[in-house]
């Protein structure tokens, strides 16, 4: 038996930072950073004292969480009185629309979105709808980019705001968000941007992009879970959501998620270091695993545009065949991914974006995104480039839909 | 989510494939709503001989074919016939909630399936099984109150 020696065995795990498995749902969650915990660790024991406090505790932690919000406020472009720390993505989201739609009610009662937002933005929406706003859907064309000239026209004199997706969480389809924030500004219309699958993967500049407002989660990019920023422009009126103490300058009530705060700030500026480097590494592996997926699998659609999309996102559509018994095949095969079908949507009805985008429910159901990200590898790809065919082909094989179109013509 | 049973079939689904001169074909279910079942027997003296199915669904949609066609093979018509999908999800050590859905439609590819053999027979048959549902309307089966759209 070879003997390792800790050392040795703690930087191999370093190395890996403990990932095994071909891990493909980095849309869904990423795995904490090893140097994102280390720096969030003291502040369970040694740092636990209340920022609010006036004591030593306190101030020694106060401290760190104003770093952490400058680390967030360099990455964005912003200033760092602009950054507030939510619990996440959801509550950034249904803060922004209801927020603003609230506080701006004597203007007007009119919201424009899209009908491929995130639930926290579609379900805030609907609510806001019930409550005697008005909001309109738009549509996307068939690779899920919304037309700006759309957003210009549905503008009315009762418009308030315009809240976007930066990127989709499906099909990572890249909005044209600075012409859009520019629109909304030459308008006096505040403009959102639901920014969760973007930030750390693109570069953004709230600034140069008209962005009044953006929606962020530590997760999606190698923080911790549970914690999220909401970005407000000086001088956007919104009332709060949280009622209570004067934290988040009396914005956003709640002792502060230390912890969360401090990774969110380490690992946001991991992410905005890395950028370029990491997302054409990634966006290498995604085109191969497109390319590759695309040539060895008839009745296949790549869903999402072709360029602009998000560096590590690719969403398939295999016809014939449902997307939950191709995500457990997968998983069996040590593969997780995701899957737009109903009976992994937790709904009945298959993805709502992928409907959007034009394809049929028989079509949806048979969808399949893998999202890639830091612990994936050129070896992963190849891995499932040989997997992937033969699992779409054993289920094929078992689809009653399938043996009519043997023989057919394989151009979908 | 699934039982080990339900993984069983899943991975290593039983009877799959075609009956060329099959006695009774059935197929339910939509390719809208997410899952087909199509059931072929082959029936000598009112006894099941053969059974295979081809399905289009979901991991529970595939187990619960695979199991209806163990459950039913060797067995008489009339049997057969008295297949439920309670009988199903129980041989398959239960369903989360969302898939009874599945074990319903199992059922009624069995019933659609010797339903064809007899018409085929000339006998009368009073049909219980909601057979061939067009992608339009609300429910993908008839007993359970899963609504698709």
């Amino acid at each position: 038996m070879t003997i390792i020696s800790l050392n040795e065995r703690k930087k191999e795990r370093n190395n890996m930072d403990g990932i095994r498995g071909i891990y493909m749902d980095h849309a869904a969650t990423t795995y904490t950073k090893r140097e994102v915990l280390e720096e969030m660790l003291p502040f369970f024991t040694e740092y636990f004292g209340n920022p609010s406090s006036i004591h030593k505790f306190g101030r020694d932690v106060r401290k760190h969480v104003d770093t952490a919000r400058e680390r967030v406020a360099k990455a964005l472009g912003a200033d760092p009185s602009e950054i507030y720390f939510t619990a996440g993505g959801s509550e950034a989201d249904n803060w922004a629309v209801k927020g603003t739609a609230y506080a701006n009610k004597s203007k007007g009662n009119h919201i424009i979105t899209t009908n491929i937002e995130h639930h926290a933005l579609l379900h805030t929406c609907e609510y806001l709808e019930k409550e005697g706003f008005e909001v309109t859907y738009l549509p996307v064309d068939e690779y899920g980019l919304v037309s700006v000239e759309d957003v210009k026209n549905a503008i009315t004199d009762k418009t308030i705001l315009i809240s976007i997706m930066y990127a989709n969480n499906e099909i990572g389809t890249i909005q044209p968000i600075e012409e859009i924030g520019e629109l909304a500004r030459e308008k006096g219309i505040y403009f959102h941007t639901d920014a969760v699958q973007a930030v750390g993967s693109v570069k953004i500049d709230v600034k140069e992009q008209n962005i009044d407002m953006l929606s962020l989660s530590a997760h999606k990019f190698y923080g911790p879970k549970g914690i999220g920023v909401l970005y407000v422009r000086k001088g956007v009126k919104l009332i709060n959501l949280v009622h209570g103490g004067g934290q988040e300058r009396g914005r956003r009530a709640g002792t502060e998620n230390v912890p969360g705060i401090i990774g969110l700030g380490k690992a946001i500026e991991l992410a905005a270091e890395n950028l370029e480097e990491s997302s054409k590494r990634i966006m290498g592996l995604r085109d191969k695993l497109i390319k590759g997926v695309m040539n060895k699998i008839p009745y296949t659609r790549l869903n999402g545009h072709p360029v602009k999309r998000l560096p590590g996102n690719a969403n398939f559509s295999f016809q014939y065949i449902e997307g939950e018994s191709l995500l457990l095949n997968l998983d069996m095969k040590g593969i997780a991914g995701s899957s737009g079908s109903a009976c992994t949507s937790g709904s009945l009805d298959p993805s709502h974006v992928l409907l959007a985008i034009g394809l049929s429910h028989e079509i949806a159901h048979g969808s399949l995104r893998l999202s890639l990200g830091a612990v994936n590898t050129e070896e992963d790809i190849d891995y499932v480039l040989e997997v992937l065919p033969e699992i779409v082909e054993r289920l094929r094989q078992m689809s009653p839909l399938y043996e009519k179109v043997k023989g057919g013509n394989t151009n979908v | 989510m699934y039982s080990e049973k339900v993984m069983d079939h899943f991975s290593n689904p039983r009877n799959v494939g075609e009956i060329e001169d099959a006695s009774g074909v059935g197929e339910v279910g939509n390719a809208k709503c997410g899952d087909i079942m199509k059931i072929y027997l082959k029936i000598e003296d009112n006894i099941i001989k053969d059974v295979k199915f081809k399905t289009f669904g979901c991991g529970a949609a595939i187990a619960t074919s695979s199991i209806a066609t163990e459950m039913i093979k060797g067995r008489s018509v009339e049997e057969a016939l008295e297949l439920t999908n309670k009988a199903v999800v129980e041989a398959l050590d239960g369903l989360p909630p969302a898939k009874i859905h599945c074990s319903v439609l199992a059922e009624e590819a069995v019933k659609a399936a010797i339903e064809d053999y007899m018409k085929k027979q000339g006998k009368e048959v009073e049909s219980s099984v909601s057979a061939g549902i067009e992608p339009d309307e609300e429910a993908c089966c008839s007993k359970c109150e899963r609504k698709c759209h």
